[in-house]
């Protein structure tokens, strides 16, 4: 510390720019500003282009790779976040930016980065009289968009949907909602799709594309109304030609519009956006400046992400003093990505302009194949790749004026005789971005490898490269190749099971098996690398060893987590959560006085039914566990494990006047039968008399609904946490008897394929619905025999954990672990 | 790290008998006035460390070990049972010589 006052630095907005404004100013100086932010999302700062993987159920939106900037980056860094308030009024004379909350910001300096909107044209029936959007009609543009078209795709069967505009977030829109199982169609008022980065041939390539995937696709109509039904629900789309399509639900990705409400509220100058000069300042200002989509630079107002990275770098030089007079000249647009499983690359004109400008062009519609050049006076001026664009590294940097044309002009499209793609990687100038996402250069990797990386999984970790769309994987696994010449290694801890043991789950559970290896310590000793303990390993490992052996492992304290130790959930306060079982969710009234009982008896500060149909005591000390279960005298819930946990039921036949098979009774029976059992994850289970579907069974790990005369349908994969997926049909069986057996089948064979923590909804679309179909339904492979009868030897080897009441396992797994202050409670209800 | 008796400083103070520590487990203790989470490791040799995460105040004590780092329960932040650092860049916390001496846990802080 020098004593020099801190500057007061305001961001208004946590998105994508802000945050990285931000980043890259700590980077420089981060002694020299109090930095505060504020947001209208109530997260930290995440990657928008992740959203499209989100909704094609290719990642969760709890990902840690959806975060740039989690809520602990603001802490650990020294800034204040108000996450989920809108920053409303700038008073750019007292300095201070009022919020929707009521609270009020000074600053020193302000950055505004508000980003943009998504922009709904003029429609009628678009909105509700109060102005509100329609149910049913989406932006794409928030985790908060993502999640509504998810709940609504999730919702109900044979749904369609229209997606309005077919540029590159429509395309993504359209691909997601159809690989959620919608009815999609795209409407595209210009002539072809893509039009601001293709041209028309490229376009129309790109519809065969489109069409091929099942999406329906119209250009040339512009839509002029959203329809309704009587009830008011939205029923479809109208055109200007009088035509309509059906549709239950509307996203609308007609373009963006910078957001600039509070800045001109303020009084700045907006013309398409904020008008900034080359430092990001804003027009007749000295303190406030503009980053982003939100802003404009020499009439540009950009909506990619390569430039807001461009503008955070000068920003940053700019105010932490790093080099004052740095500059923004604006941003060359290259796009490389991939829409709708297309990959796609454009940059600069698509097509010639002028009377001498060179155009070269390929197009094979039988392989999906487009690409073309524009050159002018010896330089790139354009180029448009689609389907194949093993040429785009080459093309970009050729567009950045880094290498001289061949005079070959059609090499430019194909290697003939040419460098390889590796070579390619290997002539990249060191300032070239290859992450785009990340904002990740060739140098920054190389200098990764050179600092000791050895694979994809290292570079990754150290720079970010590849954690954004994924696009630039192969870039840069070929940098990465080049860069450590011989000294490469391919990334095997991929396929291992823990990363202390170079072997995938299959070999492990194999060798594990012919060398009788009981104990977590034993597996470390004869198959570690280095022979020695792994933390990280051993929860995963004492998982498998229970998991084959049952009854049978050598319980070693130290390799189970505490959770298992002490067959309880622990709390944030160190204390822990108790659950006893409740088969299927039925409990009686002399089990209720009970719980009743030990609440009063322990002062349980919260009793609370749980998702599960269960109850649980939270805050129960260490000690007072073994107490706690002699008590209750009930069995253990399994709420703490990576195990079976409930068996969610409905009413069922017995009462429901809709019901038509009894669920309550399969559902005790598949809890019977399957409790306790350790499983990769969590995994959740649930009976449905009916297909209105009470319980929720399409969106459980495992989930049977009755279609009445004893048939019951089967879906696994299903999920409803923070990631939303509907179970795929795996099959329809006659017979409570039949659904406990093809549960059995289907649990352990999970158990003995999946990765640790792989929920089923990652695994059965890895290993595809049909592959199961065929190895457990129609037995192809013949393992069915061998999975009834291990699973079987794990049921016989069952015994309720909270018996440990009455021989502990060692001294100390009872004893308190935070004995002398307090740590903060829980607030008690 | 068995010390001979001799060598162990005044201000070593006896937690608890050995036979109360099983490997891999933890196990918390106040020693003056401190809590000292406690360690037995595989190979028979003790780690005392601060026992409140510096996180978020989780139980140490509660969290697994292997030759060379605990892991809290609460958040899989981890600590260098030697040093107390924290490689993922938060605090680190305060770790305490300690020995067995005759059967005896000791701990100097």
């Amino acid at each position: 510390m020098n004593g020099a006052p801190r500057t007061r630095l305001l961001v208004v907005g946590n998105g994508m720019a802000g945050a990285r404004t931000v980043e890259e100013i700590l980077k420089r100086g981060a002694e020299k500003f109090d930095v505060t932010m504020i947001g209208d999302e109530p997260y930290g700062n995440y990657n928008r282009i992740m959203l499209s993987h989100v909704l094609a159920g290719e990642s969760g939106v709890d990902d840690e790779d959806l975060l740039l900037n989690p809520m602990s980056w603001y802490r650990e860094n020294g800034v204040t976040l108000f996450a989920g308030d809108r920053a409303i009024a700038l008073d750019r004379f007292a300095k201070s930016v009022r919020c929707e909350s009521g609270r009020i910001v000074d600053y020193d300096v302000l950055i505004i980065a508000t980003g943009s909107n998504t922009f709904f044209p003029n429609m009628d029936g678009l909105r509700e009289p109060d102005g509100r959007l329609a149910r049913g009609v989406f932006g794409f543009r928030t985790i908060a968009d993502t999640n509504g078209m998810l709940q609504m795709a999730a919702s109900q069967d044979d749904l369609r949907a229209v997606v309005i505009g077919g540029g590159l977030l429509g395309l993504e829109a359209a691909y997601g909602l159809r690989t959620q199982g919608l009815d999609v169609d795209v409407v595209h008022s210009p002539g072809h799709l893509m039009n601001q980065q293709l041209d028309e041939r490229g376009g129309r390539l790109l519809r065969n594309k489109i069409e091929s995937l099942g999406v329906g696709v119209h250009t040339s109509k512009r839509t002029t109304s959203v329809l309704r039904d009587e009830s008011g629900r939205v029923a479809g789309v109208g055109f200007n030609d009088d035509t309509s399509l059906p549709a239950d639900m509307i996203v609308v990705t007609a373009g963006i519009r910078p957001s600039v409400e509070f800045a001109r509220g303020g009084g700045l100058v907006i013309e398409r956006g904020i008008v900034v000069d080359d430092q990001l300042r804003c027009e007749d200002e000295g303190s406030i400046y503009a980053v982003g989509e939100c802003c404009q630079h020499r009439g540009e107002v950009y909506g990619l992400v390569a430039p807001l990275w461009e503008q955070a770098v000068v920003l940053a030089e700019h105010l932490s003093g790093a080099n004052p007079s740095a500059a923004y000249h604006g941003s060359r647009l290259t796009t490389k990505l991939k829409v709708a499983g297309v990959d796609v690359a454009a940059m600069g004109v698509k097509g010639p302009e002028r009377e001498d400008d060179e155009f070269v062009q390929f197009y094979e519609p039988r392989s999906g194949t487009y690409k073309s050049v524009v050159v002018r006076d010896g330089k790139l001026i354009g180029a448009t790749l689609l389907g194949d664009i093993s040429k785009a590294n080459f093309l970009t940097q050729a567009f950045d004026e880094k290498v001289p044309l061949p005079d070959e002009r059609i090499s430019m499209l194909f290697d003939m005789g040419t460098p390889t793609a590796a070579t390619g990687a290997a002539e990249l100038a060191d300032d070239v971005q290859v992450c785009n996402c990340n904002g990740v250069t060739k140098g920054a990797i190389v200098a990764c490898v050179h600092a000791g990386a050895k694979s994809m999984g290292d570079v990754t970790a150290a720079t970010r490269a590849g954690k954004g769309c994924g696009s630039c994987k192969g870039l840069v696994a070929d940098i990465l190749a080049c860069a450590a010449g011989g000294a490469l290694e391919a990334d095997p801890a991929a396929d291992w099971y823990v990363p202390s043991i170079p072997l995938s789950k299959p070999a492990l559970i194999d060798v594990i098996r012919e060398r009788g290896l009981r104990s977590v310590s034993q597996v470390f000793t004869e198959l570690a690398t280095d022979g020695s303990e792994d933390v990280p390993s051993k929860m995963p490992l004492a998982s498998l060893l229970r998991t084959i052996w049952g009854p049978d492992w050598v319980d070693e304290r130290g390799a189970l987590f505490i959770n298992d130790r002490v067959h309880a959930n622990i709390q944030r306060d160190g204390t822990f959560s108790v659950v006893p079982q409740m088969k299927g969710g039925v409990t009686t009234p002399g089990q209720l006085r009970k719980i009743a009982d030990v609440a009063d008896k322990y002062n349980v500060p919260l009793v609370k039914v749980t998702g599960g149909q269960r109850i649980d005591l939270l805050g129960i000390k260490k000690e007072d566990l073994p107490k706690v279960w002699g008590d209750l005298d009930m069995p253990s819930g399994f709420a703490y494990g990576k195990s079976m946990r409930t068996v969610k039921t409905c009413v069922g036949s017995d009462f429901c006047r809709f019901g038509l098979g009894d669920s309550t009774a399969l559902g005790i029976a598949l809890e019977d039968r399957f409790q306790g059992l350790e499983t990769p994850a969590k995994l959740k289970l649930a009976v449905a008399g009916c297909p209105r579907n009470c319980s929720e069974a399409l969106c459980k790990d495992f989930g049977v609904v009755s279609v009445g005369e004893d048939k019951w349908e089967i879906y696994v994969g299903g999920a409803a946490g923070a990631h939303i997926r509907k179970g795929d049909l795996l099959a329809t069986v006659v017979g409570a008897g039949e659904v406990l057996r093809v549960a059995g089948i289907f649990i352990q064979h999970y158990r003995e394929s999946a990765q640790w923590l792989e929920r089923t909804y990652a695994w059965v679309p890895r290993i595809g619905l049909e592959v199961l179909q065929r190895t457990l339904i129609e037995d192809a492979e013949g393992i069915v025999e061998g999975l009834e009868q291990r699973m079987q030897t794990s049921v016989d080897g069952y015994r309720d954990p909270w018996q440990d009441r009455v021989e502990q396992k060692s001294p100390a797994q009872f004893t308190p672990s935070l004995p002398l202050l307090p740590l903060p409670q829980v607030p008690v209800r | 790290m068995s010390i001979p008796a001799g060598a162990i400083p005044v201000s070593a103070i006896p937690v608890g008998s050995i036979d109360d520590l099983t490997p891999g487990e933890g196990r918390a203790y106040v020693v003056d006035g401190k809590q000292v989470a406690v360690f037995l490791l595989a190979d028979g040799t003790v780690r005392a460390m601060d026992a409140v995460c510096p996180h978020k105040g989780g139980p140490l004590a509660d969290g697994q070990i292997d030759g060379s780092v605990v892991m809290c329960p609460l958040h899989q932040y981890t600590f260098s049972l030697d040093t107390g650092a924290c490689p993922s860049g938060i605090d680190s916390v305060r770790t305490y010589p300690a020995a067995v001496v005759d059967g005896k846990v000791t701990i100097q802080v």
